[in-house]
């Protein structure tokens, strides 16, 4: 499998299907899990990190998982190929920057990745496109399950799995759900959700972008803790959060309707004619107006794109993948130019509508 | 009321209880108030776990005390509490084991809970306490080669190659690393009062 042959594809959470798709993008489970013979990575020598990768390779090569899935050793990729797998979620930022041996195991259809030498051994995580955790967590229990079959863990009874950072000990379980929030941010009640969130020791932060920049009013909600509390519990916690925040963005929804369904249409259309009709065009400023188009679409509002479409454009007008795509490095300024016209391409009349959507 | 940081109108007027100084009162503008929330937030774990476990300390400890506590070395991978204070990462498994006092009230502020419920793996053997438990032996044995006792350290390699092939130690996960039968060595550290957090 070749990276580029990813970049042609959405990947499962991208897919824009599942339950409450209008709104939930996609449903992530995380699992931080050690080797228990080995030191955690801020005290492992080189030589450490390479046999704790040998040993996650030995152990996946003897499951089915081996020929299934596809080992990049993550040390030997160059810039633009880890900015692309960070692009997709399938590696993190800090795998991508660290230094020594590291690699990420990757299922060909992105249902899952397992990263290696992270800020543990091993980070697993699960994808399913819309709110479905049940399955997610369903799956990466067995995926679990199966690794363990041929690998020891660092656990105690007292603590469980036991994880380089005090705030993943325990389960070792992240939960999070990805969504899609342009009304609550457009009336401004989104920092009054954050804060009302907070209180009851969910997380909730932006997507996309480093720290305090949110592109694309995406936000990931997930448990904060994971000691004490047994999986079905975090992930029953989870479950109970996440429709209210679904009904607050309906809400804020209705009341755009309400105060000026005219307005409203102008705000989603014209968005929609920047994005067809600019000449160059900053990744952000793309992010920016794909939300307000895809919430144009989820109310009806746009009936030329397609769901499918827009999630396929937030992530390949990202800069990595626009540089796969178009099989060349580029400048900052002859991106801006490429994305322009990948965007006028795919939603110009012909090019976005999915006859099959939904 | 204009904001803080500059002319707009502050929308947002905040009093921020954990403020190491006592209660603070801000007034926001919308776009300031989005930069306080994003850097208060949890974005940057590593750092807010750091931010709490030295407000933590310096409520709970005094200056003399946090030294010591700071001091604390874990036998298996080296590492100081001071160390694992400023990165908010350990360095071993047994640093669970060797700072357990220490990070017993850390776990409570963060997870409201210091035991494990939930999955627990088939294969019970990858305790810290039978790393540590090993890597004593090994030393035993390295020790009893230089001295000579080839048949003390011959009994040493079978006692770890039994181990090390997945027999289980009579006390592998006690609550302390103390109460193993096994544990001949000296502790590393003083034993400190159990009742001391």
């Amino acid at each position: 499998m070749k990276l580029e042959e990813l970049a042609q594809q959405t990947g499962e959470w991208m897919r824009g299907n599942g339950p409450e798709s209008d709104i939930v993008m996609s449903s992530r489970v995380r699992l931080a899990r050690n080797l228990a013979d080995f030191p955690f990575i801020r005290k492992c020598t080189p030589q450490d990190r390479a046999a704790i990768a040998a040993a996650v390779r030995r152990a996946i090569d003897a499951l089915p998982l081996g020929s299934e899935t596809e080992f990049v050793d993550v040390s030997k990729l160059g810039d633009l190929d880890r900015q692309f797998l960070m692009e997709r979620q399938l590696i993190s930022h800090e795998l991508s920057e660290a230094e020594g041996a590291r690699a990420v195991i990757l299922d060909p259809h992105e249902r899952f990745s397992i990263m290696v030498n992270e800020e543990d051994h091993l980070r697993l995580q699960v994808m399913q496109s819309g709110l479905d955790l049940e399955t997610a967590w369903k799956r990466m229990n067995e995926l679990d399950d199966l690794l363990e079959s041929k690998l020891t863990y660092a656990f105690t009874k007292k603590l469980g799995y036991l994880t380089a950072c005090p705030t993943n000990v325990g389960t070792g379980l992240r939960i999070s759900v990805m969504l899609h929030l342009p009304a609550l941010v457009a009336t401004k009640q989104i920092e009054k959700v954050f804060r009302a969130f907070s209180k009851i020791n969910v997380a909730v932060r932006g997507l996309f972008g480093e720290g305090s920049q949110f592109m694309g009013d995406l936000y990931q909600v997930s448990n904060q803790m994971t000691l004490g509390k047994s999986e079905d519990q975090i992930l029953q916690r989870v479950s109970e959060v996440i429709p209210r925040l679904i009904e607050y963005e309906r809400k804020a929804r209705e009341f755009l309707v309400e105060e000026s369904r005219d307005d409203l249409h102008d705000h989603v259309s014209r968005a929609l004619g920047i994005l067809c009709t600019a000449k160059k065009i900053s990744s952000e400023e793309t992010m920016h107006y794909l939300s307000k188009v895809r919430m144009g679409v989820n109310m009806g509002l746009i009936d030329s794109v397609a769901i499918p479409t827009v999630n396929k454009l937030f992530m390949h007008t990202q800069p990595a993948h626009l540089q796969k795509l178009c099989g060349q490095k580029l400048s900052v300024s002859a991106r801006n130019t490429e994305r322009a016209n990948y965007l006028h391409q795919h939603l110009s009349e012909n090019g976005g509508a999915d006859p099959k959507r939904n | 009321m204009k904001c803080q940081h500059c002319d707009k109108t502050a929308t947002f007027h905040i009093t921020e209880l954990t403020h190491p100084d006592g209660p603070a009162i801000l007034h926001l503008c919308e776009e300031h108030a989005r930069t306080f929330f994003n850097q208060e937030g949890p974005a940057h774990p590593a750092s807010a776990l750091t931010n709490l476990l030295s407000k933590q300390l310096k409520l709970e400890k005094v200056t003399e005390e946090l030294a010591n506590v700071d001091k604390k070395q874990c036998p298996m991978c080296g590492i100081t509490f001071a160390e694992f204070r400023k990165g908010g990462r350990l360095g071993c498994p047994y640093d669970y084991i060797a700072f357990e006092d220490d990070l017993e009230p850390l776990l409570i502020n963060i997870h409201g809970a210091t035991t494990h419920s939930g999955k627990a793996p088939h294969n019970l053997s990858g305790t810290p306490q039978r790393q540590f438990r090993l890597k004593q032996l090994k030393e035993e044995m390295k020790d009893a080669i230089q001295k000579e006792q080839y048949e003390v350290a011959g009994k040493l390699r079978d006692r770890i190659a039994s181990i090390e092939q997945g027999e289980l130690l009579e006390n592998d996960d006690p609550e302390s690393p103390l109460a193993d039968d096994d544990f001949q060595s000296e502790p590393l550290e003083p034993p400190s009062d159990p009742q001391s957090t």
